[in-house]
């Protein structure tokens, strides 16, 4: 024994020889199993330490001797995701567009789908929510360059416009100006005219008949007699409240002297088709499809 | 006072072994109250806990009909009338207070009663002690054959075996019960049966009929001596009102052999009635001397009463020497003053005040919930929208519940100060002005609202909109309000 060894006269137990304040700590000992089961935890943090990451390193970390990373868990479990959507995808692929919107469960799919995909491949021109930009259209209102029906809109997804594709959308904005056409001042009253039509103010002292007669003669054959476009042409209607490139003079008066032709690329070929039906989806969901 | 000392516990110092090995315990069998309340009460938890999978409860068509089930794959609990949905789980929180409170009400009154009744771990352990009796024999058997364990029988290798598959059996069946929880149990059963069930059935049964076994078979009441924290927690918990299993030591000290106690009688010198028996020590599921006073291994079980009250009532002398009691008592008693028992006190009754409290917030919650109910966000990208013709349009996300078991057709209103029109994509229907959609049972159901307001009433800043929903057929109505803005 020890000089700690000491009988607690109460208890008739031993003691660890620890005293405070006159009280004495009676010397209990673990039960065997749970020392046991302690040295076995500490195994198992060493065996642990050893067979998955566990160590950070200044440039790196320990990797483990299984290769166990929950990035490769990841990538892993997207792939499963990628499996089971292949089979839902199956199903929209085979709805036409009108059979999807009209089927709960199909147009959740084709709106979940077509809205991460947007966000991937649209969203840098179109904005996140497809509300456009300067010279990019806004998704969301009901101005259509190219048409807002369901079959419409795909079209313009597959092929886009001005993209180079053979079915894409062509027709471009003149550049009255550069090409000599108009002269400057011409352009300016032509300007002030096409205002008049969305009922915007119009500059003092412009001259109303000289700018229909130019509209007339220069601008009617795509926008139509009354302004009102032409989606054919991809001709924006010049009469209602929503302008592509701005609606002041001065932009009207670039826009004119020097034409207009934004690039929409073409989506065929890059997206598959029933993930563009899902797009075609969406953006007819977001609130401007006609 | 006689105080047991073990020789082994005196070689224990600093340079000892760091552990002490377990030292079995052989409880004996008893008769008495406290016994028979122990077989009731383990006959009702047991019959609870096996048998109410199998109840049923008619939901309708489609609806899982099992009483009790808690549906992981479909995010639903059900319980009798009670249909849970994830975003309700806050009562299982007021659950957990009400049954966190119960216990400290349950130790404010009677001690570790909740330990020594109606606990798991006991409930198994003592069913388990029953079959080991059955089998083995009762303490001085269990005692002689595992100390003749050089010489082992064909006849011993089969009680041990007999044992053994008995108490797998029911870890098997508990493994299995629990199971049937969570999903319908006669079809579950009948997969079991054919080896069709699911791998994750098999996993779970495994894991409870190890734990069961190893913890009811083996560890016993090492489980609440060394792993259970609520004896630490009761013990700060608990006042000198509390009822204990007490020795009262102001009765039964001095002890002495019955022959010496009955000879001190005659000469009427005073004796105490403890008869230094043992009895209580050998009852006791835990190993322990009751006399040695309050400690924490003991579980409260009242096996010691009834063992001593046996003893008592064999020697003419009155019963309760051990019994529910306080150390106020045993003071006022050497006093020469009556017991006193309180358990209308203040802990009680904030106790008791508290569970109600809870209880009563749950209950009007639960009473009120609406089964029907819509959630709005506004789109943020963009905000709002210009139309050609000069009018604004917002739009909203909105997620509608049905948590019905029956589809049901919805009118949806958005009302506000702006005249606006309303549009849902995807809705089923138009009645006069009102977009219908049929609301799936027992589902949430995501729509894209558009909310326009002419030119005329484009509103200059953000004004509210109230967006309401109602059930064509009940008449039940839910809303919410959201915000109109101009670009
Ligand atoms: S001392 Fe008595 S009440 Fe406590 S565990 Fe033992 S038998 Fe049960
Ligand atoms: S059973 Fe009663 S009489 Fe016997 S030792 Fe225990 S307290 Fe004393």
């Amino acid at each position: 024994m020890t000089e700690h060894s000491d009988i607690d006269h109460v208890s008739g137990r031993a003691t660890t020889g620890h005293e405070w304040d006159g009280i004495k700590e009676l010397n209990t000992p673990l039960p065997r199993w749970w020392v046991i089961t302690f040295y076995l935890t500490i195994l198992w943090a060493i065996g642990y330490w050893i067979v998955y990451p566990a160590w950070p390193l200044l440039w790196s970390h320990t990797t483990g001797i299984w290769n166990y990373s929950t990035r490769a868990e990841v990538a892993t479990d997207l792939a499963n995701l990628e499996k089971i959507r292949g089979d839902k995808m199956v199903a929209l692929g085979a709805a036409s567009l009108e059979e999807i919107e009209k089927n709960p469960a199909l147009l959740a799919l084709a709106r979940a789908r077509g809205k991460t995909v947007f966000g991937d491949n649209c969203a840098p021109c179109h904005g996140s929510g497809g509300a456009g930009a300067k010279g990019y259209p806004n998704l969301n209102d009901d101005e259509w360059l190219w048409g807002g029906s369901l079959d419409q809109i795909m079209q313009t997804i597959q092929f886009g416009a001005r993209s180079g594709h053979q079915k894409a959308h062509e027709g471009a904005m003149l550049a009255f100006g550069k090409d000599g056409v108009l002269k400057k001042d011409e352009i300016v009253t032509v300007a002030n005219y096409v205002r008049s039509l969305s009922g915007l103010p119009t500059a003092a002292g412009y001259n109303a008949a000289a700018g229909a007669k130019i509209f007339a003669d220069n601008c009617a054959s795509c926008h139509g007699e009354n302004g009102k476009g032409n989606q054919e042409l991809g001709a924006p209607n010049l009469t209602d409240k929503i302008w592509l490139y701005g609606s002041d003079e001065a932009t009207l008066v670039e826009t004119i002297s020097n034409g207009r032709a934004g690039v929409m690329p073409a989506w065929v070929g890059r997206l598959d088709p029933s993930t563009i039906k899902a797009l075609t989806v969406y953006v007819h969901s977001l609130g401007g499809g006609k | 006072m006689n105080k047991t000392v073990n020789p082994t516990d005196l070689q224990l110092d600093d340079d000892g072994p760091l552990y002490a090995a377990r030292k079995k315990v052989y409880p004996q069998s008893v008769s008495g109250s406290f016994r028979r309340t122990k077989w009731g009460l383990m006959a009702f938890c047991l019959g609870v806990y096996y048998l109410l999978p199998f109840a049923r409860w008619n939901r309708g068509l489609g609806a899982p009909d099992q009483a009790v089930l808690v549906d992981l794959p479909n995010s639903r609990f059900y319980f009798f009338f009670i249909e849970l949905w994830p975003q309700e789980v806050y009562y299982f929180t007021g659950l957990l207070i009400v049954a966190a409170l119960t216990l400290f009400l349950m130790n404010a009154v009677g001690g570790r009663i909740w330990c020594g009744y109606l606990c798991p771990q006991t409930v198994w352990t003592d069913l388990f002690y029953a079959v080991e009796r059955w089998v083995e024999g009762d303490r001085r058997e269990r005692m002689r054959k595992d100390a003749a364990k050089g010489t082992i029988t064909f006849r011993r290798a089969g009680e041990i075996a007999l044992k053994h598959s008995i108490w797998l059996m029911i870890a098997w069946w508990t493994g299995g019960a629990w199971v049937l929880y969570f999903t319908d149990a006669p079809t579950l059963v009948w997969q079991l049966l054919t080896f069709q069930a699911p791998m994750i059935a098999y996993i779970w049964i495994g894991i409870l009929t190890a734990t069961t076994y190893i913890f009811a078979g083996w560890m016993r009441e090492q489980v609440c001596v060394y792993m259970c924290p609520w004896p630490r927690i009761q013990a700060a918990l608990t006042d000198e009102w509390a009822l204990n299993v007490t020795y009262k030591y102001d009765r039964g000290e001095a002890r002495t052999s019955l022959k010496k106690a009955t000879d001190l009688r005659a000469l009427g010198q005073p004796v105490g009635d403890c008869i230094d028996c043992y009895q209580c020590v050998a009852v006791c599921p835990t190993g322990i001397d009751i006399r040695n006073g309050p400690q924490l291994d003991c579980i409260q079980c009242g096996l010691c009463i009834d063992a001593c009250d046996t003893v008592m009532t064999k020697i003419g002398r009155e019963t309760r020497l051990i019994g529910y009691d306080n150390d106020i008592n045993i003071h006022r008693r050497q006093e020469g003053k009556p017991p006193i028992y309180r358990i209308v006190r203040p802990r009680t009754i904030t106790y008791a005040a508290l569970i109600a409290a809870v209880g009563a917030v749950m209950l009007y919650a639960l009473l009120t919930r609406s089964l029907l109910d819509i959630n709005v966000l506004h789109d943020r990208n963009p905000v709002a929208v210009k139309l050609s013709d000069g009018s604004i349009r917002n739009a909203y996300t909105v997620r509608l519940l049905n948590k019905r078991g029956f589809d049901r057709v919805i009118a949806i209103d958005a009302d506000g100060p702006i005249n606006a029109t309303l549009h849902v994509v995807g809705a089923d229907s138009v009645t006069q002005d009102r977009p219908m959609i049929i609301l799936a049972r027992d589902t949430t159901t995501e729509l894209r609202l558009l909310v326009t307001a002419p030119a005329e009433n484009n509103p200059e800043k953000s004004v509210p909109v109230h967006f309401r929903v109602t059930d064509i057929g009940l008449g039940e109505v839910a809303s919410a309000t959201d915000h109109f803005v101009s670009p």
